[in-house]
């Protein structure tokens, strides 16, 4: 083909449309596999509520149940650990549970944090990177605090969490530990993962 | 040249049988550039005379990426990806498959081998200012290298599915969901479940057997390709192109690869493998920094291990997330408004004062800027902790263009710059070692100082580079 005949402009218009129909058409194509790494049918279908028995825990205890894959932990505390709560609150970051409400649902928005004063129900899952904090009852000098009331220790990044999950001042945790949804079908047992009607 | 054109290829290395492999390779070289391949790669490719100890870690690289690839392709014969039955596949590996202990602890111990050796190679460059112009895309390739080595150990790790494997992989991924707006959405689509699940381990294994592989493999190609382009640096940090050899047009101080460097760098490998085997048969834990105590505990995702760290070659930027706290904002604020003031009274371009200031404003906000009325613009501490993070491994990248020096090489540039490569070194060591430890008031200070040092090497180096007193280079390499 003799170069008189060839249309320049009409060249580029077709090479510039075909690269953005194609761009666009090998966008499209990712989604499905993008797609193909969210959350499945079968996990999404896992997160159904538990229920736990706490009628064989003793004042001081805890015990762990597992929901959607994360630990809740349970504690029945004590009239001293219910006294520290009080005690370590102007150490706190976030004493009232203000921050990020949807952490602590409406009926355990209390100094507490929980329905009954006895029975603190968390998420045992670290506010900043996902670690479980590991339990540190006892009020004694600590390595990581020489003033420790008792609470969490999150052995990951060093946060402190109160005996209500409360998240100490100056520390990488942003949030208090999440109060799970839960209700009391009876005196001992809780169903974790539907909200109380109280 | 057409290929079939192409001169018959004598050889002189295969005695009686000289004629029947010339014809062969003749034959290849006819329809594949063999030949020349051979010639640019090896046999005429011309490096300086002057390499010492700090070259023999490119081609000690590419020998354990060559390991690492086949003792993986033999793990991936008995393990299973499944949460159920990965960590005990691994023990069955360990104590049933025939030589499967052996497969296993290369593959363990290569993974912190190819570490030692890439920190070695890269501090070879910044020794010797292999970043500098003409060579930034070598450098990048390298970063790039680099960064995929990291993902392929992270994924790697997860595989035992061991307690630390189960655990690191939690906070890295969670990592992502520090980012706003869209992090808890990321992270979910990471893991392909709310927590580390089985979906993950199989991604990840996904990841790390063929998705990283491939992208490594063409990352070292265009790593090589690019360095032969332009031509390997030397100790010294002159360019041996610049004086030829008038009878043979090669660099006057170049010596072709092959034989040469191909000879030392087997040297190199025995020294090398000595050591390795060392280890390997002997501590191939190594007291717990290569495989960690915990990862002998299946993952139980009820149950954080007491102490958690990553693997060693993590730990420098493991200390830096740690030493973002609430108290240390405030720091970060003045530093970023102390290197906005050195930009303004430093730089005369009015639109890089104008940027600096703007950016600067931006980020003191996000640092600190209070609460009023329940409204929070400020970022928390640990998303810049996890940006700081971030930064600290990308900052390599500029590093081409934040040395201002007139030299290249340490030989010839003045006592500041090697007293802030030295800071740098230590810096680099003592965040790595507090990453491995559990956090203390002391030791998250102690982190925080050397955070500002580990930054300020590079965002004050085009400052500290042009005020150097620099010697002058020599025309040629010094030997």
């Amino acid at each position: 083909m003799a170069d008189k005949e060839l249309d320049q402009g009409k060249r580029r218009f077709l090479v510039a449309a075909t690269s953005v129909a194609g761009g666009i058409a090998g966008a499209a194509a990712t989604i499905p596999f993008v797609a193909s790494m969210l959350p499945s049918e079968r996990a999404k279908a896992a997160g159904a509520p538990v229920e736990a028995d706490i009628g064989n825990l003793a004042p001081g205890e805890m015990t762990r149940v597992e929901w959607r894959g994360k630990p809740v932990w349970i504690v029945r505390r004590t009239p001293e650990m219910l006294e520290s709560v009080k005690s370590s609150e102007s150490r706190l970051a976030d004493p009232r549970s203000e921050r990020n409400k949807e952490l602590t649902p409406e009926y355990a928005r209390n100094e507490l944090r929980s329905i009954k004063p006895e029975y603190l129900v968390v998420v045992g899952i670290c506010s900043h990177l996902g670690c479980s904090p590991v339990d540190r009852f006892k009020p004694q000098p600590e390595a990581f605090d020489s003033d420790w009331k008792g609470g969490f220790y999150c052995p990951c990044h060093g946060s402190l969490f109160d005996l209500a999950g409360r998240v100490y001042k100056n520390k990488p945790a942003p949030d208090n530990l999440a109060v799970p949804p839960h209700t009391y079908l009876s005196d001992s047992t809780i169903l974790i993962g539907v909200d109380s009607k109280v | 040249m057409a290929a079939a054109d192409k001169q018959p290829v004598t050889v002189t290395w295969a005695g009686p049988l000289n004629g029947a492999v010339g014809c062969f390779i003749t034959w290849v070289d006819q329809r594949f550039p063999l030949m020349s391949l051979w010639r640019d790669h090896l046999a005429e490719y011309y490096a300086p005379k002057n390499f010492n100890f700090w070259y023999y870690f490119g081609s000690l690289a590419m020998l354990v990426l060559v390991m690492q690839i086949v003792t993986g392709i033999f793990l991936t014969m008995h393990y299973k990806p499944d949460a159920g039955e990965a960590f005990a596949s691994v023990e069955y590996i360990m104590r049933d498959v025939p030589g499967g202990w052996l497969i296993r602890y290369l593959h363990s111990t290569g993974a912190s081998f190819f570490f030692i050796v890439v920190y070695l190679h890269m501090f070879r460059g910044l020794l010797y200012g292999s970043y500098r112009k003409p060579r930034e895309l070598v450098w990048i390739f390298g970063m790039l290298i680099y960064l995929c080595l990291m993902a392929e150990a992270f994924f790697g790790y997860l595989l035992p599915w061991g307690q630390m494997s189960y655990w690191g992989a939690q906070v890295i991924v969670n990592l992502f969901d520090a980012i706003p707006w869209v992090g808890p959405t990321l992270a979910i689509w990471i893991r392909g479940d709310y927590v580390v699940a089985d979906a993950t381990l199989n991604r990840f294994f996904a990841f790390h057997v063929i998705a990283i592989p491939l992208l490594l493999l063409g990352l070292v190609a265009a790593h090589i390709m690019a360095l032969h382009e332009v031509g390997s640096n030397n100790p010294d940090g002159v360019e041996i192109k610049k004086v030829k050899d008038p009878k043979t047009g090669h660099p006057a101080d170049g010596i072709p690869f092959h034989p040469y460097y191909t000879v030392k760098d087997t040297l190199g490998v025995v020294a090398f493998l000595i050591a390795f085997c060392v280890i390997m048969f002997f501590m191939p834990e190594f007291g717990g920094y290569f495989l960690e105590y915990n990862n002998f505990i299946p993952a139980d995702p009820l149950k954080t291990p007491p102490h958690i760290a990553p693997v060693w070659y993590f730990t420098p930027y493991y200390s830096i997330l740690r030493a973002v706290t609430e108290d240390f904002m405030i720091f970060l604020a003045a530093g970023v408004a102390l290197y906005v003031l050195l930009i303004c009274f430093t730089v005369k371009d009015i639109r890089v004062r104008i940027a600096a200031v703007g950016a600067g404003l931006i980020a003191i906000v996000l640092m600190i800027a209070p609460t009023v009325n329940d409204v929070t613009i400020a970022l928390d501490p640990k998303v810049w902790g996890v940006a700081l993070m971030g930064i600290g491994t990308l900052i390599y990248f500029l590093l081409p263009w934040l040395d201002q020096s007139p030299v290249k090489s340490i030989r010839y540039k003045g006592p500041i710059a090697k007293v802030a490569l030295t800071l740098f070194v230590v810096s680099f060591f003592v965040l790595g070692y507090l990453g491995t430890l559990s956090v203390t008031e002391g030791r998250t200070l102690l982190a925080q100082v050397f955070t500002l040092a580990y930054f300020a090497f590079f965002l004050l180096m085009p400052w500290y580079t042009r005020m150097d007193r620099t010697r002058p280079e020599p025309e040629r390499v010094t030997g």
